[in-house]
C-alpha cells in the first residue's frame, strides 16, 4: 500500500512519518515514533489504554487515523512528565497507589489531564464520569479517583500560590 | 555514628515500580522489538465443532510480505500437557484431551487455531490469513454442561463418553445423608455461577526466537509462570532439553490467572522461528481473538441442599456441581473445580457433614481454568447463598445465622469435614487461624446494619428497593506444601515451594532474585521492604529481579495468592543465611567468637564492646574481595534459599454490599460497599488495600455485569469488549475498608495473602444484596449477572406482570 508522508507535533517536537492510509494514530506513535507508553488494550475503542491528547483534547488514538493527526499537536504520556519532572497527575498516581500493572495508567492519566484542563475542581462523580471510557482491571478505580482528586488539589494550590522560583 | 535504616516493613511505602509505569517506560510484551523480527497471525476456527477436511495455504504463501505459513500437520510437537488432574484418594480417571500448537483433525470451539502466517508486518500476516482456504465439515455443537452430559448430546472426544472429563467427590456421603434424614429444615437451590472472561488490560502475546548457532530457544511471554513454562515446553511439548529454552516475562499488564498456563501460541512462535531460520516471531492476540485463545473462568451449574435445625444450625451440606471445562483441557483446568472448590465448601462454618460431587464436562467452548479466586469464589458463592437461603427459610437474620454457625476462635488449627484439604497418607492441611465474629461485628457496625429497616423504608419512599448482602468468606492462599501435593497428586503434580537468591555486592548494594512473577502486585517493592528490614540495608540500595529463567532461581510463579506466604518465606530464609554468614565473617574481622556477635539492623557488634563493630556493607566489601577469609569460608555474600510452606493460609472477613433497585427499570445500583478483611499482618498496607479494591471490583463485575454468553451453535455472543461488560469507574462507588489482624502462624511474618480475597467475597455479597432487595416481592433466588433486563423481568414476573425473567428457579 502506498505510504503517505505526514508531519505533526508530538510532545513539543516536530515529527514526520511515512504511514499507510490505514495506519492508526496509536500504531504510528508506537511503531514509527517508538513512543510505547501509549498502549493498545482492545480492538473496539472500549478500553481507553490508547488515550492521548490531540490539540489538548483526550482522544482514543485507536479511533483516529495517523493521517488525520497531520498538523496537530499530540501529547503522549512521555510528554506529560518524566522522572524528576513529574506532572502532578503522575505524582498523585504514584503517591496514591493509583496503578498496579500500569497498563491502563498512561491512558487513564491522559484522560484525567483532559478533565483537569476544563474542570479544576472536579467532584468524585465528575472524575468517575471523565474516566468512564478508560477501563482499569486492577485497581477497582478507588485509588485512581483518589489520585485525580489529589492532583486537582495540588494543581489548584499551584495555580493559587505565587511562583517561588522563576 | 550508627547506620540505622528506617524500618519499612509494614509501612505504606510508595512502589518502586511506578516511575516507569507513570512515565510510559514500562516494557510490556508488545513494546519489544527485536532485529529482523517477523509477525505472526493465527487463523481461528469460525465453527464451534468441525472436522478439518483440508487446508489450502498456497495463496497465503504467495501474498506480499509472507515469510511462511504453517498448519498443524507441519508441527511435530506433542499436545499441551494437563498438569493438575482432579486427584483424590480413589485415583480419578481424567479423560484428557488438550490443544496442540495448531489443531490437526478437528476443532472443538470457535477460536481454536488451525493455521498461522508469519510475515514481515503484522498487517501483512493478518491480510494473508484471509487467503487460507479451509474445507470444513461442521458438526453439531453443545455449549451447556447439563446438555452436554445428556443422552444424545454431540460427543466431543472418543475417550470421554458423554463428554465427562471426570467424576470426583469429597467429604462423607453417609454422614451427610444422615444429616438430611434427621433434619428439621432443608433448603434446596440450583445455582449458576456463570462463565467469565478474565480480561487483563494487556492481552497475551509471545516472541519466539531460535538461535541456530547455539540451538537455543528464547521466548518472551506475558506469563505468570516463566519457569513452569520452560519446564512444560521443554519436557512435555517440544521434547528439547530444558537448558535449551529460556523464558522471559517482561512487565505483565495484569493476568488474574489467565497467564498461568501453557498455551498453543508459545509452542507456535518457537516452532515458527526455527522453521524460518531463526528470525524472531512475534504474536500478540487481539482482544476479540483473546476470547478464544486465552482461558475463561467459572461456569458451574450447582445443586445445593442444606440441612439445618430450627434455630439455623447447619448440619449438612450436599453439593453437586457440573464444571464446564471447555472443548479441550487447559493446563490445570480439572484442579480448579475440585481441589480449590470442593474441599473448602464449608467456608468459615462448623458444618459437621459435607459431601460434594463434581463432574467435569467437555463442551464446544473456550477452555476454562483459573480466574481470580479460582474455585474459591464459586465455593463461597454456594455456601454464602446457602446461609441466606437458610435465614430466609427460618426468618432469622442472615448475620445471626452466620454468627451461630461460625467456627469458634478456639477451633484452630481446624481440619474441616469436607475432607477439606485432607489427603491420603495422613498428609493434612488445616485452617491455620481465624476469628470470624469480630470481623463481622466490625463490618456490621461500619455498615449501620442495626438501622437497616429504616434505611430500607427511606429508599422505598424514593421508589427504590434497598438490599443489603453479606459475605463472610474464607480464602486459601499459597497452595500447598509439596508433601501434600505428592500425597494427593493434585497441584502441578510437582512441588510448590518457592525460591530466593540474595547477593550483597562489593558496594553494599543488594540484588534479590525471586522465582515468583508479579503482574501488578508490586513485588519489587514488598520484597525490598522485607529484605531491608531483615538486613538493615536501605530500600533504595536493593533491587528485586524476577521473570527470567536465566538469572533467577526456579520458582513456580505467582497465582493463588501464594507470593506472600510462600515467596516471602524463601526471601526470609535467604536473608537469614546472609545474616548468618555475615555474622561468621564479622567474628573473623573483629577477632571474636561467632556467639559473641550480636546483630542489630546493619550492625554486627561484639557483645559488651559496642565500639567493636562492622556494618553489613563493610563485611560484604571484605568478604566479596576475599583477600582474607577464614579456613572453609567461601567468598561473597551470596545465598539461595528454597521454602516449602508447612500449610496454606486462610484470610477471612465480612463484606457488606448495599444495592438499590429501581422498580421501574430493574436497574441495580451498588450504592455502598463495606469490607473488613483479615489478611494477617501486612508487608505494605497500601498495596494490600489496592489488591482488595481490585478484587472487590472484579467480583462485583461478575454479580452485576460480566457474562460470557454462547449461542446454541457455539458462537460467542459476548465476543468483544463492546459486548462483554467490564466494570467502569462510573458504575462503582469508592469502597469502605477496615481490618482485623489475626497473624498467621504458618510463616514468621504472620502474613496470609490478599490477591484474591476481594474477588472471593464480593460476588456473593452483591448477589445476596440483590436478592434481599427483591425478597419483599417474594423472590427467593435469581441467577447472576443482575442486569436491568433480568431484574426487571423478575420483578414483572413476581408482581404478575408480563415480563419474563431468564434467571434461576425461584
Ligand atoms: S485501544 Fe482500546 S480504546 Fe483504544
Ligand atoms: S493498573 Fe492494571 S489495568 Fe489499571
Amino acid at each position: 500500500m502506498a505510504e503517505l508522508h505526514i508531519a505533526l507535533e508530538v510532545n513539543g517536537e516536530q515529527r514526520e512519518a511515512d504511514v499507510e492510509p490505514r495506519t492508526l494514530l496509536v500504531s504510528m506513535l508506537r511503531e514509527d515514533l517508538e513512543l510505547t507508553g501509549t498502549h493498545v488494550g482492545c480492538d473496539t475503542s472500549q478500553c481507553g489504554a490508547c488515550t492521548v491528547l490531540v490539540d489538548g483534547h483526550a482522544v482514543k488514538s485507536c479511533t483516529m487515523l495517523a493521517v488525520q493527526a497531520e498538523h496537530t499537536a499530540v501529547t503522549t504520556i512521555e510528554g506529560l512528565g518524566q522522572p524528576g519532572s513529574l506532572h502532578p497527575l503522575q505524582q498523585a498516581f504514584w503517591d496514591k497507589h493509583g496503578l498496579q500493572c500500569g497498563f491502563c495508567t498512561p491512558g487513564m492519566i491522559m484522560a484525567a489531564a483532559d478533565l483537569m484542563a476544563h474542570n479544576p475542581e472536579p467532584t468524585d462523580t465528575e472524575i468517575r464520569h471523565a474516566i468512564a471510557g478508560n477501563i482499569c482491571r486492577c485497581t477497582g478505580y478507588h485509588n485512581i479517583v483518589a489520585a485525580v482528586r489529589e492532583a486537582a488539589s495540588v494543581m489548584r494550590e499551584g495555580a493559587a500560590a505565587p511562583a517561588t522560583n522563576a | 555514628m550508627t547506620t540505622m535504616t528506617t524500618d519499612v516493613l509494614g509501612a505504606p511505602v510508595r512502589r518502586v515500580e511506578d516511575p516507569r509505569f507513570i512515565t510510559g517506560h514500562g516494557r510490556y510484551l508488545d513494546d519489544i522489538k527485536l532485529p529482523a523480527m517477523t509477525h505472526m497471525a493465527i487463523l481461528r476456527s469460525p465453527y464451534a465443532h468441525a472436522k478439518i477436511r483440508s487446508i489450502d495455504t498456497s495463496a497465503a504463501k504467495a501474498a506480499p510480505g509472507v515469510v511462511a505459513v504453517f498448519t498443524g500437520a507441519d508441527i511435530a510437537y506433542n499436545p499441551l500437557p494437563m498438569a493438575w488432574p482432579a486427584g483424590g484418594a480413589s485415583g480419578i480417571q481424567n479423560n484428557v484431551n488438550t490443544p496442540r500448537a495448531l489443531a490437526t483433525d478437528d476443532v472443538k470451539w470457535t477460536g481454536e487455531g488451525v493455521a498461522a502466517v508469519v510475515a514481515e508486518t503484522a498487517a501483512q500476516a493478518q491480510d494473508a490469513l484471509e487467503l487460507i482456504d479451509v474445507d470444513w465439515e461442521p458438526l453439531p455443537a453443545v455449549t451447556d454442561a447439563e446438555k452436554a452430559i445428556a443422552d444424545g448430546a454431540p460427543q466431543l472426544h472418543e475417550n470421554a463418553p458423554n463428554n465427562r472429563v471426570f467424576d470426583w467427590q469429597v467429604g462423607d456421603k453417609e454422614a451427610t445423608d444422615a444429616a438430611f434424614a434427621n433434619a428439621a429444615v432443608t433448603v434446596h437451590q440450583r445455582l449458576v455461577n456463570h462463565r467469565l472472561i478474565p480480561n487483563p488490560m494487556e492481552v497475551r502475546g509471545d516472541i519466539g526466537w531460535y538461535n541456530p548457532g547455539t540451538d537455543e530457544y528464547t521466548i518472551w511471554m506475558s506469563s505468570q509462570t516463566p519457569h513452569i513454562q520452560r519446564l512444560l515446553l521443554a519436557a512435555f511439548v517440544m521434547g528439547v532439553p530444558e537448558q535449551k529454552i529460556r523464558c522471559i516475562s517482561p512487565d505483565v499488564g495484569g493476568a488474574f490467572g489467565s497467564k498461568i498456563f501453557c498455551y498453543a501460541d508459545m509452542a507456535l512462535v518457537l516452532h515458527a522461528s526455527k522453521a524460518i531460520g531463526g528470525r524472531p516471531v512475534k504474536w500478540v492476540e487481539e482482544r476479540r481473538e483473546s476470547y478464544g485463545s486465552t482461558i475463561h473462568g467459572r461456569d458451574h451449574i450447582t445443586y445445593v441442599d442444606v440441612a439445618a435445625t430450627k434455630d439455623g444450625m447447619v448440619k449438612g451440606l450436599r453439593v453437586k456441581t457440573l464444571a464446564n471445562l471447555g472443548g479441550r483441557l487447559s493446563t490445570i483446568g480439572p484442579g480448579i473445580p475440585t481441589t480449590l472448590y470442593g474441599r473448602i465448601l464449608s467456608g468459615p462454618y462448623k458444618i459437621p457433614a459435607v459431601h460434594c460431587e463434581v463432574t467435569g464436562v467437555y463442551t464446544n467452548t473456550t477452555f476454562v481454568d483459573a480466574y481470580r479466586g479460582a474455585g474459591r469464589p464459586e465455593a463461597t458463592y454456594v455456601v454464602e447463598r446457602a446461609m441466606d437461603l437458610v435465614a430466609d427459610e427460618l426468618g432469622i437474620d442472615p448475620a445471626e445465622v452466620r454468627r451461630r454457625n461460625f467456627l469458634p476462635p478456639d477451633s484452630f488449627p481446624y481440619d474441616n469435614p469436607s475432607g477439606l484439604l485432607t489427603a491420603v497418607n495422613g498428609s493434612k492441611l488445616y485452617i491455620d487461624s481465624g476469628n470470624y465474629e469480630p470481623a463481622m461485628d466490625k463490618a456490621l457496625a461500619m455498615a449501620g446494619y442495626a438501622d437497616i429497616a429504616a434505611k430500607k423504608a427511606e429508599a422505598k419512599s424514593r421508589g427504590k428497593l434497598l438490599g443489603v448482602g453479606l459475605s463472610t468468606y474464607i480464602e486459601v492462599c499459597g497452595v500447598a506444601p509439596s508433601k501434600w501435593i505428592g500425597a494427593v497428586g493434585e497441584g502441578w503434580g510437582a512441588a510448590m515451594w518457592e525460591s530466593s537468591n540474595i547477593k550483597v555486592h562489593l558496594t553494599g548494594k543488594v540484588v534479590v532474585t525471586m522465582g515468583t512473577q508479579p503482574q501488578g502486585q508490586g513485588h519489587e517493592t514488598t520484597y525490598a521492604q522485607i529484605i531491608s528490614h531483615e538486613l538493615g540495608i536501605p530500600m533504595e540500595d536493593i533491587v528485586v529481579q524476577h521473570s527470567d529463567t536465566q538469572g533467577t532461581p526456579f520458582g513456580y510463579g505467582s497465582y493463588g495468592s501464594r507470593t506472600s506466604n510462600v515467596g516471602t518465606g524463601a526471601a526470609l530464609k535467604a536473608a537469614a543465611k546472609i545474616r548468618e554468614k555475615a555474622r561468621r565473617y564479622a567474628a573473623h574481622m573483629l577477632e571474636a567468637n561467632v556467639e559473641d556477635i550480636e546483630v542489630e539492623g546493619a550492625e554486627y557488634r561484639v557483645k559488651g564492646s559496642p565500639d567493636k563493630k562492622k556494618t553489613i556493607q563493610e563485611i560484604a566489601f571484605a568478604l566479596d574481595l576475599a583477600f582474607d577469609t577464614p579456613e572453609g569460608m567461601e567468598p561473597y555474600l551470596d545465598e539461595t534459599a528454597y521454602h516449602d510452606t508447612p500449610n496454606c493460609t486462610f484470610p477471612f472477613g465480612t463484606h457488606v454490599a448495599f444495592v438499590e433497585i429501581d422498580q421501574e427499570t430493574g436497574n441495580v445500583e451498588l450504592v455502598r460497599y463495606v469490607a473488613v478483611d483479615d489478611v494477617g499482618k501486612k508487608i505494605n498496607p497500601m498495596i494490600v488495600d489496592g489488591q482488595l479494591h481490585g478484587g472487590i471490583a472484579q467480583g462485583i463485575g461478575q454479580a452485576l455485569w460480566e457474562e460470557a454468553v454462547y449461542g446454541d451453535d457455539g458462537q460467542l455472543l459476548s465476543g468483544s469488549l463492546l459486548d462483554y461488560a467490564l466494570p467502569r469507574a462510573e458504575w462503582l462507588p469508592s469502597f469502605e475498608l477496615d481490618e482485623t489482624v489475626t497473624p498467621s502462624p504458618v510463616n514468621p511474618l504472620g502474613v496470609k495473602g490478599v490477591g484474591e480475597a476481594g474477588c472471593i467475597a464480593s460476588t456473593a455479597a452483591v448477589a445476596n444484596a440483590v436478592i434481599d432487595a427483591l425478597s419483599p416481592l417474594g423472590i427467593r433466588h435469581l441467577d447472576m449477572p443482575f442486569t436491568a433486563q433480568k431484574v426487571w423481568g423478575a420483578i414483572q414476573a413476581a408482581s404478575g406482570g408480563s415480563g419474563s425473567a431468564k434467571g434461576g428457579e425461584a
